[in-house]
């Protein structure tokens, strides 16, 4: 009996990069991979959820996307949605992590106050925010009041709902950024902040020609994980203003979304989602590449 | 002025600076709080109210009229369950990949995170549907294991390779096998990072939307679909939105702050070390 068990622990030593992994492998082709590839089929398809079979179209999906004003605009807010905020996140959460990176009391109280906006649940914390950018009753048209401004129409109009949106994304990842780069900052080296000093630099020269190229990299890594999840951005847009007023803040992704569940229309849904992966994908690469020029 | 003067001046000008930065945070969250503790009407006047007697009435609200609770056993059973099979799942992996330099398999982990949710959803959506799977929790404890698998297994690698190698070769050089020495040495010692990316892991599912909104039902829905169904009752309860929100979030902050130190590195993991 012993002899089978060390024959069977003999085994698995043997095998154990093979043996450890594979659950999750297993787990990780069924949960993932085949979604993926059935997207892709379907995105050759034409069909209604629910009605009869699909039927297979070609290209005409994607052909068909071209021509559809709704995926334009669904590009167009996505990117201006996506650039302002990842661009606000980054130049803020580095200006603040500057700010903050020095000894002083309250500091561990500051950087757990930060944890809370990105790890709060996300439609929660949205429902609030549409509270406060409520026209009549919220609390941000009442201290624009306090300070002598004039109130805003935030979600209510078009022109300003995309902004909107893009604070409270700001609100909610800023501080993840700050301290990612915080983080970052603490462990840079110090002699060339010493030589700075004794050569007579003065803050913003420190800052321009010693912080900053130190700290690039961290930077750019920090700017490609959130655009992982902000060129996705969900939850926040659908509780705050489902894609409205009218489709001025309807990102491809809630597009994509809508037409999948909302309309039911299977194939070209598939197709939009298709799109926004081809798009996660290259920000991606190119940011890599990027980021691996900066590193050398 | 004198120097010990201009030093206090600074240093109340740096912490005028600090609760600029900290009340755009805390503000919001304070505000959840107080919306829960106003009445309806009290919710909808302008200027808003700064200062009023609370009321628990929207708190006894969600729990009596919309049978809250029932979804927040629901949100535990998932996150729960996710989280138990990520770690059994995830560990073995992570300590493959990093004991054996398994560059692959830990790029198929990143694609799992990159891809948008919603092209696996509409996939498990049909599959499920044909399977008589949606509403139940087989669905959505797979579905949550898009997010927590992924995630847990990045953050183990990081803790694993802190693990000294010295201790995992003396314990088999005194006759422990792979597999023993993974269990009695490596586990042990990783437990705080085991306790951390459980609990990271916990808050992910716990916060997911998309899939609940889609592939939950009656029986197994989720606080955060709860809360977002207090907008379709027609006229707006901001009461009970503010109360349901505070309950939702609140847990979620407790184990943030457990794991503060190490929550940006679950966020971030995988990317910094690229």
């Amino acid at each position: 009996m012993k002899k089978f068990k060390d024959k069977i622990s003999f085994v698995i030593d043997k095998y154990l990069n093979i043996i450890f992994p594979a659950p999750t492998v297993i787990i990780l082709f069924i949960i993932v991979i085949f979604p993926i590839i059935y997207n892709i089929y379907m995105s050759f398809n034409k069909w209604k959820i629910g009605l009869g079979d699909p039927e297979f179209i070609g290209l005409q999906n994607y052909i068909d996307a071209f021509s559809d004003p709704r995926f334009w605009n669904g590009l167009k807010v996505m990117i201006y949605f996506s650039g302002l905020s990842l661009s606000l996140e980054i130049i803020l959460g580095l200006l603040i992590a500057v700010y903050l990176n020095r000894e002083f009391k309250g500091a561990d109280f500051v950087q757990t106050v930060y944890v809370f906006p990105f790890a709060a649940t996300p439609v929660a914390i949205a429902l609030i925010w549409r509270i406060l950018l409520n026209p009549q009753i919220g609390a941000l048209n009442y201290l624009l009041s306090l300070v002598g401004l004039p109130p805003s129409l935030w979600i209510s109009s078009t022109k300003t709902v995309v902004l909107s949106l893009v604070m409270v994304d700001v609100w909610k990842w800023t501080p993840m950024i700050t301290l990612i780069v915080l983080a970052g900052l603490k462990s840079l080296p110090q002699d060339p902040y010493e030589a700075a000093i004794i050569d007579g630099a003065n803050t913003p020269q420190v800052f321009w020609y010693i912080t900053l190229p130190m700290i690039k990299p961290i930077l750019i890594t920090a700017l490609v994980l959130r655009s992982l999840d902000n060129l996705k951005e969900f939850d926040i847009i659908y509780t705050i203003t489902q894609g409205g007023p009218g489709n001025a803040s309807e990102t491809l992704y809630l597009y994509s979304y809508k037409t999948a569940f909302s309309f039911f229309n299977g194939g070209y849904g598939s197709t939009l989602i298709i799109f926004v992966f081809l798009i996660v994908l290259i920000f991606n690469m190119v940011m890599n590449k990027v980021r691996y020029r900066v590193e050398l | 002025m004198s120097k010990k003067e201009k030093q206090i001046v600074s240093k109340i000008l740096f912490y005028i600076g600090i609760a600029i930065l900290i009340i755009p945070p805390i503000f919001v969250f304070v505000w959840m709080i107080m919306t829960g503790l106003k009445t309806g009407v009290q919710n909808i006047e302008y200027p808003p109210l700064f200062i009023f007697k609370p009321t628990l009435e929207n708190f006894k609200a969600v729990f009596q009229q919309h049978n809250f609770m029932q979804y927040l056993i629901n949100s535990t059973i998932i996150a729960v369950s996710a989280t138990i099979i990520s770690i059994l799942v995830g560990l073995p992996a992570a300590y493959s990949i990093v004991r054996y330099h398994q560059k692959k398999l830990s790029i198929g982990i990143l694609i799992a995170r990159m891809t948008p949710f919603i092209s696996y959803l509409l996939p498990w959506y049909i599959v499920f549907r044909r399977l008589g799977l949606i509403d139940t929790f087989t669905a959505m404890v797979m579905t949550h294991l898009i997010i927590t698998l992924p995630m847990v297994i990045w953050l183990m690698i990081g803790f694993f390779e802190n693990v000294p190698k010295e201790l995992e070769e003396s314990a088999f050089i005194d006759g422990c096998s792979k597999t023993e020495t993974f269990l009695r040495i490596t586990i042990p010692l990783s437990m705080n990072g085991i306790i951390t990316a459980s609990i990271i892991s916990f808050i992910f599912s716990w916060n997911q939307f998309l899939f609940s909104l889609i592939l939950s039902g009656p029986r197994t829905r989720t606080v955060p679909v709860a809360v977002y169904n207090f907008m379709s009752y027609g006229k707006i309860d901001w009461g009970g939105i503010g109360a349901a929100a505070t309950i939702i979030v609140l847990p979620v902050l407790i184990f943030a702050f457990i794991v503060r130190k190490k929550l940006v590195e679950g966020l971030t993991a995988g990317a910094i070390k690229g």
